[in-house]
This record gives structure tokens, C-alpha cells and sequence, in this order.
């Protein structure tokens, strides 16, 4: 008894059996979010920083290059310096041979911001334990995920194939498209970018659709319901508006500047 | 942080609120805009000499893009202030590795060119 009449006198008990109740103390949430919640933000944070080293040597690879000085109707493919993306990504399924620059690139990133909308959609119905608007917008979000997959696939497929017209190499022969090796429209490298970038952030998109597909399976269960939460509706909503954010800058420094 | 609102009250079946999505669509004409925005730029400004600048203007509304979705989309505006910068300060870093590299890219391509011719 009189160890702890000196344990309440004293102000300020370093060692004592007390409970601390800083907001660093543990037992609480510092950052207002859950441990799920927080756990994505980091694995995003990690992603960013594997997405900004690849446009980060996109950066460097594409200073390395020349640059074509001349007005864009002058332009003509070269490994001397790096390609016009206008010039490269100038075609649209169906209209063969017609020169419709970044016409296809803007339906993608529509296709993916609107995938995005229905997404944050799906988030707010499950704030309101909404099954079956979470069921409608993660629909959605997987049509909109796989339609994106899809012209991504064609995108590929014509930069492999190539255009109407070959492009005469360094050896004289006539050469369409593009592997690793060597491409009609640049410097070699141009074409790894294109294959890296896109392509690592394109499986990103289809890990994201076999992750909504999954929750789609799961919401319609009602496994959510009996949780009494959607909390992991929101956490693919963030990996998913993430793989959004990265499009935004791939379109930038890909197809813009 | 709202996902924990919700945990606190069971569900009741029947009792589901109004939509409340006028944000979300305001986000998203913000964004076609900005999309719609960067378009014509890239067929109106096509001369050489505003390389330069058109590549600054791209960039800014890149970031102003990245900064709906992110505060928006993914929330992070209505989080709290020690989560924000958590998130934020590493990724600034990043601006910093981009500038290096690419002054550092822009200076490999001047030494590579000028090998041979002295």
C-alpha cells in the first residue's frame, strides 16, 4: 500500500505499471486509418518509387538521344534521335493506314479514368453497405479494366508489326516494327522503354481486374455484408486509382512530351 | 478513416443511404478537362521553338492531374496531416533523382557525340 501512495504522489511515474496514452503509445491510430489501409498506402508508396525509377531512365535514356530539331511534317524515323511519339502512335483500329495521332492513346486514358469514377463509385456504396451498387460499379470497374487490357493488347500488337511503311535500317534492308533488338521508328532503346513501361504497368492493370474480379465473387457472397464493412473494397480502390495516377504520368512523358 | 465510421453500426438491411456522388463527377469533368486541355496543346503548339514550354505546361497539369486522383480518388487530401506527408515527402525525392538523371542524361549524349570529333 505505501509503494503506491508513492506511486500517486509522484507526478510523473517513469517505470511504473501505468498505461501511457501518448499518440505514439500504441493502442490507437495515429493516422486515422486502418491497419489495411495503411499497409496499401506503403506497398503504393514502394510501387511509386519502382514506377519512378523506370521513367526516371526514361528520362535520362531519352536526354542521352538526339533530339529532331525540325518542324514535326519534316519528320522522318532514325536511330539518330528519338522518334515524335505523334508519328509513332498515330493509328486507330479499323481506319488502316489513316494518320490519326494519339487518337487511340486518348480513348485509353478516358477508358481508364472512367474506370476510375466507377471505382470511387464502388467505394461510396460500400460506405453505405450498398451491396448491390458496389456489385454494379465493381462491374464496371471490370469492363472498363478489361477494355483498357484489350487496346493495350492492339497498341502492342501494331507497335510490333508495325507501320504501312518500312523503315530502310542502318544495313540497308527494309525492317517493320519492333522486338527488343532493334525497332523502325528509333534508337533500340526506345522500343525497351515502350515494352518495359507499358508493360509492367499493364500488368499492374491486370493484377488490378483479377483483384476486383475476386471482390466482385466476394461482395456478390456477402462476405463483406457479414463483416459489416467494405473495407477492402477501398483498399483495391486505392491500388486501382494508383495504376490510374501511373497512366497519367506514362501518357505524359510517353506520348506527350 | 471513414471505413472505420462505418464498422461501428451493424448492418441493417433495408436501411440504405441516398448516394451522395456529385464530388466524384466533379472530379471527373476536372479531369477530362485537364486530358482535353493537354490535347490541344499538343496539336497547337507544335513549333520547335516552344519545346520547352510546352513540356513545362505538360508537366504542371501533369502534377495538377496526379493531385486530383491522389487527394480525391485515393482520399489522401482528407486524411490526417502526419499521413499526407508521409506519403508525400518520399515521393518529392523522386522529383529530385528526375532532375539529376536527366542533366545527367543530356550530359552523356553531348559527351558520347562529340568522341570522335574532338
Amino acid at each position: 500500500m505505501a509503494h503506491s501512495t508513492t506511486l500517486e504522489s509522484s507526478s510523473t511515474p517513469i517505470y511504473a505499471d501505468v498505461p501511457r496514452t501518448g499518440t505514439w503509445d500504441g493502442g490507437n491510430e495515429p493516422f486515422k486509418a486502418s491497419y489495411g489501409k495503411l499497409m496499401m498506402w506503403f506497398f503504393l508508396l514502394s510501387d511509386a518509387f519502382t514506377f519512378g525509377a523506370f521513367l526516371t531512365a526514361y528520362g535520362m535514356i531519352r536526354h542521352k538521344h538526339g533530339v529532331f530539331t525540325e518542324t514535326a511534317d519534316k519528320f522522318h524515323f532514325s536511330s539518330a534521335w528519338w522518334p515524335v511519339p505523334e508519328k509513332v502512335f498515330n493509328a486507330f483500329p479499323g481506319f488502316h493506314g489513316v494518320d490519326l495521332p494519339l487518337a487511340f492513346v486518348a480513348l485509353m486514358t478516358m477508358i481508364l479514368i472512367f474506370s476510375s469514377v466507377t471505382m470511387v463509385l464502388a467505394v461510396e456504396a460500400g460506405h453505405r453497405m450498398d451491396k448491390a451498387d458496389v456489385q454494379k460499379w465493381l462491374l464496371w470497374t471490370i469492363l472498363f479494366g478489361t477494355m483498357f487490357l484489350s487496346s493495350q493488347a492492339w497498341e502492342w500488337s501494331h507497335f510490333i508489326g508495325g507501320h504501312v511503311e518500312p523503315t530502310i535500317m542502318a544495313d540497308g534492308k527494309p525492317f517493320f516494327g519492333a522486338n527488343l533488338a532493334m525497332n523502325q521508328y528509333g534508337p533500340p532503346l526506345f522500343g525497351d522503354l515502350f515494352f518495359f513501361i507499358t508493360g509492367f504497368h499493364g500488368t499492374h492493370v491486370f493484377s488490378g481486374v483479377c483483384l476486383l474480379v475476386w471482390c466482385f465473387i466476394a461482395t456478390t457472397n456477402g462476405t463483406f455484408e457479414k463483416r459489416g464493412h467494405y473495407e477492402m473494397v477501398e483498399k483495391i480502390g486505392l491500388y486501382w486509382h494508383f495504376v490510374d495516377l501511373v497512366w497519367v504520368f506514362v501518357f505524359t512523358f510517353f506520348y506527350l512530351v | 478513416m471513414s471505413a472505420h465510421a462505418t464498422t461501428e453500426h451493424a448492418y441493417i438491411p433495408g436501411e440504405i443511404a441516398k448516394p451522395n456522388t456529385g464530388w466524384i463527377w466533379k472530379t471527373f469533368w476536372v479531369l477530362v478537362g485537364i486530358t482535353a486541355l493537354e490535347f490541344a496543346i499538343a496539336f497547337t503548339l507544335t513549333s520547335p521553338d516552344w519545346r520547352t514550354f510546352r513540356n513545362s505546361i505538360f508537366i504542371v497539369l501533369t502534377i495538377l492531374k496526379a493531385f486530383f486522383i491522389v487527394g480525391e480518388f485515393m482520399h489522401l487530401k482528407h486524411e490526417v496531416k502526419s499521413l499526407i506527408w508521409t506519403i508525400l515527402i518520399p515521393t518529392a525525392l523522386l522529383v529530385w533523382l528526375v532532375v539529376a538523371l536527366v542533366t545527367e542524361g543530356s550530359f552523356i549524349g553531348e559527351t558520347l557525340s562529340h568522341m570522335f570529333s574532338k
